[in-house]
């Protein structure tokens, strides 16, 4: 039994969610997280002890290498074998999949298969739909609708291949609002992306957790962070530093991240 | 002219050969976008190889080729999966390992129990030698794989273009792959008997990638891949009756004529548009 629900995929089987959110949870809580890759001995992650609220918005930053794209990794499911424990909205992280959305590393992604636009958002409504079926009218409009937030109508028939960079990355933005999850993994979204996309991705991020989901960016431009972000998160294999940015963005936090030595008597 | 085409149907053989042509060349038609779009010409190329040796098995003791060189596929692709998995060694490293290994087992195998004639059969194939319980296999084959890919083409397509996404919704790349590479294991399997194991990979190539010249859209590819083979096999099968070659090599060089035209027209097209543009942008505003 527990094979076959492992090949099924989807959210939830009935009209009421399966696992309805924990009251008083966190939308991400992970703790103690640590992990080591097959056939390696150092750790990727050692110790990191995490918790985002509902509606917050927090920058993951770290130099490459740091565990930005592997925690993200974690809490999809993607690799699996950790330590410690990695909650969405109270339950483990992958047991309610229509929850978490994520907008992945760029070069993850196939972007010279053959889809259009309109197919990749469509995507976004698989989680919703499972094996057999086949997307209905809800989920047409939904599609659209994220389409128009996005700004993409007009590319929805193209193939995603022959977008620019910014656009492909609105067409990714548009799949996890089509997605509807209520936590919103996005790693480094911000690479080859123009400015009118980078802020157009902002807004829609800020919309979406005024309207009470959770965001979760990496990246390694630490510029955004003080315009974008209520919170940063500094990684490196743990937790850095955590809090509001303007506390955290300290030569020293940056030193440290970043792995080179401080200078207090550096004069600019 | 219609006697020309109505001749060689006269003989049942000729009509199981052609119609199992027909059938090998939509089931392939119809993984081909596939095999070309996710990367999986090599491991296509490297089950042909490998059923050999089930092949061989099955003539030893009496049973059907059908079901021995499936055998040999199953083992082909999880030996490929326990070789490459975790990290250990890279897939195509080890796709060339087990190729080889298998392909050549087979060939030593073959060596002892039947003559290089029969070995020729099954490298270039034997269209004319068709059973009609072969074709009945043929047909469920093909049945099977349109059936599947109706089931699981959307699971097929986020798994192909981001695996990230498709395990984000629970959705298993892995598993998107093993069928994928089951199907590709029957396919094979059914493909050899008309042009063989070296001329496979044609059918399960050539087709989507002429077709992905002219289209950029998944369905138009598969629906043109499948077009594309279909009338190869008749123009191959024609040939090959009246100017007495082979039908394989027929059949491949006819798809690869179509993948050359398909590639110089859309080069052609392509420099035409640039002209274009260049003209628009230098013109006076």
């Amino acid at each position: 039994m527990n094979f076959l629900r492992r090949l099924n995929y989807g959210a939830c089987r009935g009209d009421e969610c399966d696992t309805p959110a924990v009251p008083h949870s966190f939308a991400l809580e992970a703790r103690d997280v640590r992990f080591v890759y097959p056939r390696s001995s150092a750790y990727v992650l050692d110790g990191v002890t995490l918790s985002v609220q509902a509606g917050e918005r927090v920058a993951l930053v770290g130099p490459n290498g740091a565990g930005k794209s592997t925690l993200l990794h974690l809490i999809i499911g993607m690799e699996q074998g950790y330590a410690g424990a990695i909650e969405v909205y109270g339950h483990p992280a992958h047991e309610c999949r229509h929850r978490v959305a994520i907008v992945p590393q760029r070069s993850t992604v196939d972007w010279r298969f053959p889809v259009t636009v309109r197919q990749v958002v469509m995507t976004g409504r698989y989680v919703h739909l499972g094996w057999f079926k086949r997307p209905r009218q809800e989920d047409q409009d939904r599609v659209q609708d994220a389409l128009e937030t996005m700004d993409i109508v007009e590319l929805a028939n193209r193939q995603v291949g022959e977008l620019s960079g910014g656009q492909q990355q609105r067409v990714m933005l548009a799949r996890t609002l089509a997605h509807d999850a209520d936590l919103l993994l996005l790693d480094e979204p911000l690479n080859h992306v123009d400015i009118g996309t980078q802020e157009l991705i902002f807004h829609t991020l800020e919309r979406l957790t005024a309207d009470g989901k959770a965001v979760v960016v990496s990246t390694h431009d630490l510029g955004v962070l003080t315009v974008h972000f209520t919170r940063a998160v500094f990684l490196d294999r743990r937790v850095i530093a955590d809090g509001r940015v303007d506390e955290v963005m300290t030569p020293e936090t940056v030193a440290k991240a970043y792995g080179f030595e401080f200078h207090k008597d550096y004069v600019p | 002219m219609i006697e020309f085409l109505l001749e060689p149907l006269g003989y049942g053989f000729v009509i199981r050969g052609l119609a199992a042509g027909l059938l090998a060349s939509i089931s392939c038609a119809l993984l081909s976008a596939f095999v070309v779009w996710r990367g999986m010409a090599f491991v296509g190329d490297a089950l042909s190889h490998a059923i050999l040796p089930g092949i061989v098995v099955a003539y030893i003791f009496g049973f059907s080729l059908f079901f021995g060189a499936l055998g040999a596929a199953a083992v082909a692709v999880l030996a490929i999966g326990l070789i490459s998995g975790r990290r250990r060694l890279k897939e195509d490293t080890a796709i060339g390992i087990v190729f080889s290994g298998l392909f050549a087992l087979g060939v030593l195998m073959m060596s002892r129990v039947t003559t290089y004639q029969d070995l020729g059969h099954i490298l270039f194939g034997n269209i004319l030698g068709v059973s009609r319980s072969d074709l009945v296999l043929m047909l469920a084959v093909v049945i099977v794989t349109i059936v599947a890919l109706t089931i699981s083409h959307k699971e097929i397509l986020v798994a192909s273009f981001d695996p990230a996404h498709s395990v984000a919704i629970g959705l298993s790349p892995t598993l998107v792959r093993y069928i994928l590479l089951f199907l590709l294991a029957l396919t094979t399997v059914v493909a050899i008997q008309t042009v063989g194991v070296i001329l496979v990979l044609s059918l399960l190539v050539t087709p989507a990638a002429a077709a992905s010249m002219v289209s950029n859209r998944l369905r138009t590819i598969i629906s043109l891949s499948v077009v594309m083979s279909l009338v190869a096999t008749v123009f191959g099968f024609y040939v090959s009756y009246y100017s007495d070659v082979a039908s394989g090599p027929a059949i491949a060089l006819t798809l690869t004529s179509f993948f050359v035209v398909a590639f110089v027209s859309s080069r052609i097209r392509e420099s035409r548009r640039r002209v274009g543009e260049e003209a628009r942008s230098n013109a006076p505003a």
